[in-house]
């Protein structure tokens, strides 16, 4: 089933704490007065220009293998494909907060106003991330039985190759809400996200970060993924 | 306290009205524009990179600081010019093929410029050949490359190899850095430098000079 999902603003702004985290700042209490002034101002150009929109499709099992499989980059072992195949339902993802964030933050840099597009830049990564949480949250309810988690993986992370991108974007056409890919397999707008949704048991996305790719990874997002789905 | 010392101060606050203001007085004192240069916006930049560096200051306080230092150097830079003052050195940066991200490469750049190095920004998605290209084309003394995928870190090396392969090794040194890259990596790789973050980058690049 082919789904386009308008989100409100509202659904899209993140949590001030996840922003300020996002920036460097542990806690509210480092925010300077000319910094929150920042905040307060990134928020309007996000309010003020956000169009988070996103499309999801369910996906079979056999037709995820070859667009997980992409161009044959990947890494020797990753965590989704030891995941995916155990999965009771897959579906492809894309979402986008539209071109006129991106091009603000590039307007604002260009401009010399680097600290606010820093924090609109700032705000922008985390609400395309919580996009990618919000269409897990409504396939979770579409497919839900008991139990079941849902967590989004994407081309460029844990070693699925980001070539993958190509295959993921014709089986999808996301461009009835504007995104398109370019030459080196990344979206256009710059905010936004793409994958897959693996629904299933919450187990069944714990792994261990033993990978060929783990010792490089100073991000180290997947520990608080797979305590979410605990 | 001193003109010069009090754009210095002013730069820390970020105001860069003030910073402007003052720069535009120093230089019809005649202050030299060198000193106004090392010791006030250099030297301002220096102290936000050193507060940034222990946490004291956060990056939209260093970023607002970066403001003002341009508004000082808007007035500097072209007396500087007519004087013959040489830059600290020229760095070429970009974030790699296949990598959008391009926050953490900005700030590399604001840095940079804010200890006095003349800083050619390639942008994102940048492929080997124009990393080159430029900084052959600028008289560059140092790529610096971003990436912050795992699966795009591998791209720094191709700009390794090209640069040797034209027979550049020895006057173009390779800074690297972003999120997934290591020191270990850098010397994998051949690189001459790895920068945690930017103001660390910074120091880099001043070693690099030698």
């Amino acid at each position: 089933m082919r789904e386009r999902v308008v989100f409100s603003i509202g659904e899209a702004m993140p949590p001030r704490a996840d922003v300020l985290d996002r920036m460097g700042m542990a806690s509210p209490a480092a925010v300077s007065p000319r910094t929150g002034a920042l905040v307060e101002a990134a928020v309007d150009d996000f309010e003020r220009l956000a169009e988070p929109t996103g499309l999801v499709d369910d996906v079979s099992a056999g037709e995820f293998a070859a667009i997980y499989a992409g161009e044959g980059l990947n890494a020797h072992a990753t965590p989704l494909e030891q995941i995916y195949p155990r999965a009771d339902s897959l579906a492809l993802f894309v979402a986008t907060l539209g071109e006129r964030v991106s091009a603000r933050i590039t307007e604002l840099f260009a401009a010399d106003e680097m600290a606010r597009g820093f924090v609109l830049d700032a705000i922008a990564s985390v609400a395309a991330d919580l996009l990618t949480d919000r269409l897990a949250g409504r396939y979770r309810e579409r497919v839900s039985g008991e139990g079941t988690a849902v967590l989004g993986y994407s081309p460029g992370y844990c070693g699925w190759h980001i070539s993958a991108q190509r295959r993921l974007f014709e089986r999808l056409s996301p461009d009835e809400i504007g995104i398109s890919l370019n030459a080196s397999y990344l979206m256009q707008p710059l905010k936004s996200v793409s994958g897959v949704l693996v629904a299933g048991a919450g187990a069944m996305h714990r792994f261990r970060p033993e990978f060929s790719f783990c010792g490089e990874c100073t991000e180290r997002q997947c520990l608080p993924r797979m305590r979410s789905v605990r | 306290m001193d003109i010069v010392a009090q754009i210095a101060e002013h730069l820390e606050l970020g105001d860069d009205e003030r910073v402007h203001d003052l720069t535009r007085q120093a230089i019809d004192a005649g202050v030299p524009p060198v000193e106004i240069l090392n010791r006030g916006l250099i030297g301002g930049m220096n102290v936000v990179g050193e507060k940034f560096r222990v946490r004291e200051i956060f990056l939209p306080d260093v970023l607002l600081a970066a403001k003002a230092m341009y508004a000082g150097m808007d007035l500097v830079k072209p007396l500087l010019l007519k004087e013959n003052i040489p830059t600290q050195g020229t760095v070429v940066i970009g974030s790699v093929r296949g990598d959008l991200h391009d926050i953490g490469k900005n700030l590399v750049g604001i840095m940079l410029k804010g200890a006095g190095f003349e800083v050619v920004d390639l942008g994102a998605d940048v492929h080997a050949e124009r990393f080159v290209d430029a900084a052959v084309a600028e008289r560059a003394s140092i790529i610096g490359m971003s990436a912050l995928l795992t699966t795009t870190m591998t791209v720094m090396k191709d700009v390794v190899d090209l640069v040797t392969a034209r027979g550049l090794r020895s006057s173009i040194k390779i800074m690297v850095g972003g999120a997934p890259v290591s020191a270990d990596f850098a010397r994998e790789i051949g690189a001459d430098a790895y920068a945690y973050d930017a103001a660390s980058a910074v120091d880099r690049a001043r070693a690099l000079m030698g």
